[in-house]
């Protein structure tokens, strides 16, 4: 398959994803991994402002990325932070030679084995509601138009974050943004019952709900609320 | 986790340094910083149907909390029943109210504008605060960040309580970590308890040890380490 033919299949099962069992964590997870599978970056993560004056992780590809986004916050410096407060686009950070912006960052990356990283803001009109994080290991610099659907990746995640309801007003926003949130909760808790349950790590027990919640068209909160709740066993999901 | 959230608990623990009447501290504290009229805050059962008043800042809101349950119908019941918060700015808007009952009462009680965020860990249903006004209006971005940093401080308060049955434990913050979730969930099973008295088991430890939670947590995951009741 080309690149471009690649490319339309990912669109189409993005839009398919928004009217189809929708599920908002599932959706920005999809999000992420299709960044990694259609640009030259190893991993990405995004990050949601909780409203309350900081950012949250809500999706990361790995957990190095998922580390490293969160000392982001930790620390309260780095280039998904800027791009989430300015709402600036900011390509080819090199963290091997940082300048002056992000020292501790860029040191914390390159131990997690990153060279370079881009921060695509994540907008809705005026507000910024979140920023996505690509990073890679190899020093590879993205051309302005690998950099343009990085972009246009971080616009959909946005528009799928807000399309479970028009999200014309800030109230509707605001209840979806807390409720994005706390469904990421929810999936974590669930993957350490199911991996307790079924002797498997987190990861592997992530993909068991996942694919289980395609196969049956239901959305993955569903799933992992009927995992919790005891409703669905590993055998269940495995053969179901 | 945000540093407000820490601030406001250790404003509780300085206003009350015997541990009585935190959660009256907590909703009228709120209540000024989010420049509201009244504050309730209610525990919840799973379904969101039945409900404990646990505190309210003023008479009014008294009112509006027991309505709400006796009707079984408002936003404080949404909140807990769909795990989201529900904010309507205008009662008195619209021909067909969301919850018809509960909006003739509210306005018959002078309130305007309620905003309800339930106060949840993931699965894990505690319960609900509820912010009312005697004026229609949204909250400004300012007083948003308050009301959800309060509703923060509340989870935490309610973890707290509940871990006072079993024996102690610290008034912090839950922890956001993915890690500290995963483990909930892990202890949940091998120890054969609900997910809240997981989170309960790993927040004492923490606190006993002097242990940061996340640290507790990988040590779970990783295997080294079991929690029992």
């Amino acid at each position: 398959m080309t690149p471009e033919a690649r490319m339309a299949e990912v669109f189409v099962e993005l839009a398919d994803t928004l009217v189809d069992s929708f599920d908002v964590v599932d959706f920005l997870h999809v999000v992420t991994e299709r960044c990694v599978e259609l640009l030259p970056c190893d991993a990405a993560g995004m990050l949601l402002g909780d409203q309350r004056g900081g950012l949250r992780v809500v999706a990361a590809t790995t957990r190095e990325v998922e580390r490293l986004e969160v000392y982001q916050l930790q620390q309260d410096e780095g280039p998904c932070l800027d791009s989430f407060s300015t709402g600036e686009l900011i390509a080819n950070v090199d963290l091997v030679h940082p300048d002056d912006r992000w020292p501790v960052f860029s040191a914390a990356a390159v131990r997690h084995g990153f060279s370079v990283s881009q921060a695509l803001p994540m907008r809705l009109r005026a507000q910024v509601i979140g920023a996505l994080g690509l990073f890679n290991s190899e020093r590879v610099e993205f051309t302005p138009a690998q950099v343009a659907l990085g972009q246009t990746l971080a616009d959909i995640a946005t528009i799928g974050l807000l399309h479970e309801r028009a999200a014309r007003d800030q109230t509707l926003l605001s209840e979806q943004l807390q409720s994005a949130l706390t469904s990421r909760v929810l999936i974590e808790q669930a993957k350490g019952v199911l991996s307790a349950r079924a002797g498997t790590g987190v990861t592997e027990a992530f993909e068991l709900m996942r694919s289980h919640a395609r196969r049956n068209r239901r959305p993955l909160s569903e799933v992992a609320s009927a995992v919790v709740a005891g409703t669905l066993m590993p055998e269940d999901l495995r053969t179901g | 986790m945000s540093p407000r959230v820490n601030e406001i608990l250790a404003g509780l623990a300085r206003g009350c340094p015997d541990g009585e009447g935190l959660a009256d501290r907590l909703v009228a504290d709120c209540a000024h910083a989010a420049a509201v009229t009244g504050v309730g805050l209610s525990l919840t059962t799973d379904s969101g149907s039945g409900a404990v008043v646990v505190a309210v800042s003023d008479h009014r809101a008294g009112v509006v909390e027991e309505l709400q349950f006796t009707l079984t119908e408002g936003p404080c019941v949404d909140a807990a029943r769909w795990g989201r918060p529900a904010l309507q700015p205008d009662l008195g808007s619209g021909v067909r109210p969301r919850w018809p009952s509960f909006t003739a009462g509210a306005l018959a009680a002078g309130l305007h504008a309620v905003f309800a965020f339930p106060l949840r860990v993931g699965a894990i249903q505690l319960g609900v605060l509820d912010l009312y006004r005697d004026t229609a209006g949204p909250l400004t971005g300012a007083e948003l960040a308050e009301a959800l940093c309060f509703a923060d401080a509340a989870t935490a308060l309610l973890l707290h309580l509940q871990a006072e049955v079993h024996g102690g434990g610290g008034l912090a913050a839950v922890d956001d970590r993915a890690e500290v979730h995963q483990a909930t969930g892990v202890v949940s099973v091998h120890a054969g308890v609900t997910l809240v008295d997981a989170l309960t088991l790993l927040r004492a430890r923490a606190y006993a040890d002097g242990t940061p939670i996340g640290e507790v947590a990988s040590a779970v995951l990783a295997g080294e380490l079991q929690l029992s009741d």
